[in-house]
């Protein structure tokens, strides 16, 4: 069932040899009469990491949220122009929310692990998404293991995946809350400033683990923390109430930045 | 002291701190009786209950039939009575009320219908018990034809403790942090995936709890059932929902008020039993809540 649109995104990423993960055109956005997005025009390219940096309010989660099409939950918001995700517009009347979902995974600003053991948190999406197939309890255990690998997170946690995920540190927690994306395989992970909930420490060591990932999966980060984007990211999109003002090779941006405003928030010159 | 030009020293004690604290002493002895004389009726009510009912309590006396007019014997029909009442009562309105409470708190939209139920609801639960008898005369024993019998008796206290299903059912609902919910939907489950999996699991011990609540009222409520199933003396005990049948706070007031020549222990053991019963389910309840509360955490 959901090879088919794989297939699809295959062919359309063939057809217009994009390496694409994200494109936008003249997407406008509106909660209610407030306009958030001005149109906003980004190509996001496949396998790196961009962040997506800009004043508190300018509209990075709102962005972030049209990616995945989460916003729609509240009635009140209108959304004009597209959104490519891989070559289909995710706006078409087509496309079937659960399979966006699958496909571009979202990481929050507070770790939000279930109320259940490790081993359920890394499993709930899988479970959902494959219940018309069965799994061997080893099939499990292999799904499990090597999404905790991947998160860096295995051999610490690998002797207690019965115990409750709300238990561990707030960096395993958020570790955790990506680790439970990727059983389902998804090519975009969202994270609305993943870090901010934690210490140095865990900052540091989420953002090892986003370098980590970069290549196999195409990471748009939130940060209102420009060392971490200059740290952890290759390229770095500015914006400015709802607008799009810059988007460049993030060492590019902080080094030589194309327009004044740019400069002025590197600078720390806006909030 | 008084004259702050001198001020050795600037933090005694003034007259307007020391009237202050007289008030605040006042009104917290005043405010502590008030609170206290609420264990005043229980403590009365229970001690009479013993001193007077506990003789009569025994095996026989929860397991016989009343014999002679009422006057000697058991009371076993009424206890069951009320058993089968709450036990039917609750198989009706506990689907009903937590699925109302479900679409309320988890589906429901902020419009002109989600406002329409939630009136409702209020006005519901303020609807006093003799009304509800009333109605459930017209609606379940006539119109619905089930005749006086457990079946409109029940589905009656059905309809009364409804909002009591409903309203802890729905702050329970709520009480289960939105972040869950995200987390679920962001990893592409519907509504109901995440209901079932994530919002249900975790709020049992919220549901248990009215419900159990629901019972411990439902167990004591006369009027309701006096006009619709519940009757003042039958033989035999009650076979399928459409018999009659006694019940515990029927028999009370029928033992206390209408039949002559009972032994004065009588009535206070029948309400020593229902109360019981009550107290009984009430502390399961909160020993149930405890349990499942210390089990959770976020
Ligand atoms: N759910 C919402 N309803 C109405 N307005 C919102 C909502 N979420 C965000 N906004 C508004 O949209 C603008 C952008 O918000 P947001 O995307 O959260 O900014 P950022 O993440 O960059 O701090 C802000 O002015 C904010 O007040
Ligand atoms: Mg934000």
């Amino acid at each position: 069932m959901d090879t088919g649109i794989d297939v699809n995104t295959l062919q359309s990423e063939i057809e217009s040899g994009a390496e694409l993960a994200i494109s936008t055109a003249a997407l406008n956005l509106w909660y209610g009469s407030f306009q958030a997005l001005f149109d906003v025009n980004l190509d996001i390219k496949k396998g790196r990491v961009t962040s997506l940096i800009g004043p508190s309010g300018c509209g990075k989660s709102t962005f972030l949220r049209s990616i995945n099409r989460i916003n729609e939950r509240l009635g009140y918001v209108r959304i004009n122009g597209s959104v490519d995700v891989f070559g289909n517009n995710i706006y078409a009347p087509e496309v079937e929310l659960v399979q966006v979902r699958k496909q571009v995974g979202m990481v929050f600003q507070r770790p939000n692990p279930l109320p259940t053991s490790i081993r359920e948190n890394i499993l709930f999406g899988h479970k959902l998404h494959n219940r018309d197939r069965k799994y061997s309890r080893d099939d499990e255990d292999e799904i499990v293991e090597s999404a905790l690998q991947q998160v860096l997170l295995w051999d610490k946690v690998k002797d207690r995946l019965k115990r409750k995920a709300t238990d561990l540190s707030l960096e395993e927690q958020q570790k955790l809350c990506i680790a439970r994306l990727l059983p389902v395989k998804p090519r975009v992970l969202l994270m609305d400033e993943p870090c901010s909930a934690l210490d140095p420490k865990g900052t540091a060591a989420v953002e090892e683990l986003i370098w980590e990932l970069r290549g196999k999966y195409s990471i748009l980060i939130v940060t209102h923390n420009m060392a971490q984007a200059r740290r952890a990211s290759e390229e770095c999109i500015f914006m400015l109430m709802g607008k799009v003002v810059e988007h460049t090779v993030t060492a590019d941006m902080f080094v030589t930045p194309a327009h004044q405003e740019t400069a002025d928030y590197i600078e720390g010159r806006y909030g | 002291m008084a004259n702050p030009g001198i001020a050795d020293n600037q933090f005694l004690e003034t007259e307007l701190n020391v009237s202050a604290k007289r008030t605040e002493t006042l009104f917290r002895i005043l405010f502590m009786v008030m609170a206290g004389l609420l264990i005043l009726p229980v403590l009365i009510i229970l001690t009479t209950l013993l001193v007077k009912g506990s003789s009569i309590i025994s095996f026989d006396f929860l397991f016989t039939s009343p014999t002679d007019g009422m006057t000697a014997g058991g009371i076993f029909p009424a206890l069951l009575g009320t058993v089968w009442l709450v036990g039917v009562a609750l198989i009706i309105s506990v689907p009903v009320g937590v699925a109302a409470a479900v679409y309320l708190s988890e589906y429901a939209p902020d419009n002109w219908f989600t406002r329409a139920i939630n009136l409702a609801i209020i006005n519901l639960a303020g609807v006093p018990s003799i009304v509800h008898a009333l109605f459930g005369v017209g609606a379940f024993v006539i119109f619905f034809g089930f005749g006086t019998s457990i079946l409109a008796a029940s589905m009656t206290l059905a309809v009364m403790t409804l909002p009591v299903v409903i309203v802890a059912t729905r702050e329970s609902l709520q009480a289960v942090p939105q972040a869950f919910r995200e987390a679920c939907w962001n990893m592409g489950a519907t509504r109901w995936q995440t209901i079932r999996r994530v919002v249900l699991p975790n709020s049992v011990s919220g549901i248990l709890t009215g419900v159990i609540l629901e019972v411990s009222r439902t167990t004591g409520e006369t009027a309701p059932i006096m006009f619709t199933g519940a009757a003042f003396f039958i033989p035999v005990l009650p076979e399928s929902v459409f018999d009659q049948t006694m019940a515990l706070s029927l028999h009370l007031f029928v033992v206390s008020t209408q039949v002559p020549n009972v032994p004065e222990a009588l009535p206070y053991g029948v309400a020593l039993v229902l109360i019981s019963m009550v107290l009984l389910m009430n502390s399961a309840s909160i020993a149930l809540r405890m349990h499942l509360r210390g089990k959770k955490k976020w």
